[in-house]
């Protein structure tokens, strides 16, 4: 189990901002002759560093504009780190919303053709478990029309679908979780719960901290681009819900919430120290017990 | 580089999907459907014999033929490298969601693209047992000028494309190129009637066209117009190759 999948070392991700977006060949010439070719740096992600072990459901948590998507697409190979080591072992699945990689004229059939190549499967795997993405989205005779002709629930069951039956080592989940109907959301929840059996890592990213508590057994929490805090889930959700959702309350209400604002300070200490596998096995009893009281409600 | 090949093999079917959806994708709901690749060629090929046959001195019962080879070269070319140019921009969103060899999108256009010029070849074929262009021992020739267009067409949708992402000005830019190509091709004329020769230096198509010519009707391959076609073939290559690989990074940055 504590075999490391995925290691992130001292990433950072750097953006040239551009005052004014320049692409075309003329406003380039001109900049370019006037020496107004100016730049502002913005670091997206920095000096970020940390492992993930096979097994492991990492849960990403942080406000908008933390960094999350930009961490996620530089794991995925979409983009590329400024600095820093990226060590990958196995196949990658990113899921960032379901659905944008089909060709709209294509139909259902050709789509789950084109999207297994670029998920870079083998024609021989897609073909072998054709029946069983067909089945699992649900989509009857819709799968010979075309897919522009489908709603964006359909799209996304296939998308899903897709992805997820060749079973990768390695799933990326960015807020996919919230799409379909509650029938459909269900079956993939428990989908993907199945596939952590089979000892699937999962990089999950999500505003809901309830899915994360339900799905993840580790997180971690970006802030402005850096890393400030990585530990078991319950912890991290637990500050993360104090010190960040909390903190804006705080601002709103600065007299009421001042004194809860310290408490977080000390724990963070607690969680700063890396999670070891051997809480995970608590914190799994910890979310199921937190999941039957939270239904019971 | 023996990264690259493994990578290129586990993306082949990719690439074999993409092409076969662009050829797919492009006759899909016209009646006629792939028959346009044969109709295409014979409609321009009608238009510009009626147009060009009274401008011409000569008598040339085999005009259409004439046509016919520099028109399909030329019609390649700027499909392919107009497609390739768009295929980074076209394919935006699945780049930045999907990591894939990127190359993979200006390659698999051009391909297509050869694979429907070479069904259109069957016009060509047609047209010569009509005008009585009968093939000699020398059109097992025109693999290489047909090979030399494919290598230059890679290497300048490499470069297009490059240059697209960053200008979209390339895109305008280019088909004010593409118009010069043509008219500097000898499609439709006799090059011996230019008086500036040196115009044809400039241009690579042009030499391939000769050379395919000379397979068609029956003659060797010209030795100069093979060189300079080659070496423009793989300068561009060359340079599409070394520029893609340098700023692909940068892609997605600006899509």
């Amino acid at each position: 189990m504590s075999k490391e999948i995925l290691k992130v070392e001292n990433v950072g991700m750097r953006f040239n901002l551009m005052e004014k977006k320049v692409d075309n060949f003329k406003e380039y010439v001109i900049k370019f002759i006037k020496n107004e070719l100016r730049y502002q740096e913005f670091w997206a992600l920095k000096d970020v560093s940390f492992t993930v072990n096979k097994g492991d459901r990492l849960g990403i948590l942080g406000l908008n504009g933390a960094g999350k998507s930009t961490l996620l697409k530089i794991i995925a190979g979409v983009l590329k780190a400024s600095e820093g080591n990226l060590t990958v072992k196995g196949k990658i699945v990113p899921l960032l919303e379901l659905g944008a990689g089909f060709d709209r004229q294509y139909t259902g059939v050709e789509n789950i053709y084109l999207y297994g190549a670029v998920l870079g499967y083998p024609k021989e795997l897609i073909k072998e478990k054709f029946n069983e993405i067909v089945e699992f989205s649900e989509l009857g005779d819709f799968i010979h029309v075309p897919v522009k002709n489908y709603s964006s629930g359909m799209k996304a069951r296939l998308g899903f679908s897709i992805a997820t039956v060749m079973e990768p080592e390695i799933l990326i989940l960015d807020e996919v979780l919230s799409v379909g109907d509650a029938k459909f959301r269900k079956k993939s929840e428990k989908r993907i719960l199945e596939m952590f059996d089979k000892g699937i890592t999962v990089l999950f990213v999500s505003h809901s901290i309830e899915q994360v508590r339900r799905i993840c057994n580790r997180a971690i929490i970006l802030d402005k681009g850096t890393l400030v805090a990585d530990g078991p889930v319950e912890e991290i959700c637990k500050l993360y819900e104090e010190k960040f959702i909390g903190a804006e309350k705080a601002s709103s209400k600065p007299k009421k919430k001042k004194k809860k604002k310290k408490k977080p300070a000390t724990e963070e200490n607690a969680t700063n120290t890396e999670a070891k596998t051997d809480t995970a096995a608590e914190d799994k009893d910890k979310i199921v017990t937190k999941n039957e009281t939270e239904e019971e409600k | 580089m023996d990264r690259a090949i493994k990578n290129f093999k586990k993306y082949r079917y990719l690439l074999f999907e993409l092409t076969k959806k662009n050829i797919k994708l492009k006759y899909r709901r016209s009646y006629l459907g792939i028959l346009w690749t044969l109709l295409e060629p014979i409609l321009t090929t009608i238009v510009l014999t009626l147009v060009f046959i009274g401008i011409r001195k000569k008598n040339d019962a085999t005009f259409p033929v004439y046509i016919l080879t520099g028109r399909l070269l030329y019609s390649f070319f700027s499909q392919s490298t107009k497609q390739a140019m768009k295929s980074i921009r076209s394919n935006s969103g699945m780049i930045k969601k999907v990591y894939v060899p990127k190359y993979i999108y200006p390659l698999s256009n051009i391909l297509s693209s050869y694979i429907i010029s070479m069904i259109s070849m069957i016009v060509l074929f047609g047209a010569m047992i009509i005008f009585k262009v009968y093939p000699t021992v020398y059109i097992f020739n025109a693999i290489i000028p047909l090979f030399l267009i494919l290598v230059l067409s890679l290497g300048m949708g490499l470069i297009l494309a490059t240059l697209a992402v960053f200008f979209r000005d390339m895109e305008y830019l280019w088909d004010v190129a593409l118009m010069m190509i043509m008219y500097t091709s000898a499609i439709f004329y006799d090059a011996s009637s230019v008086g500036a020769q040196w115009i044809f230096y400039f241009n690579p198509i042009y030499h391939i066209i000769i050379n395919f010519r000379n397979c068609i009707y029956g003659h060797s391959l010209d030795p100069q117009a093979l060189f300079i076609s080659a070496a423009y073939s793989f300068a561009s290559l060359l340079i599409g190759i070394l520029l893609f690989y340098k700023k692909q990074d940068k892609f997605i940055l600006n899509i």
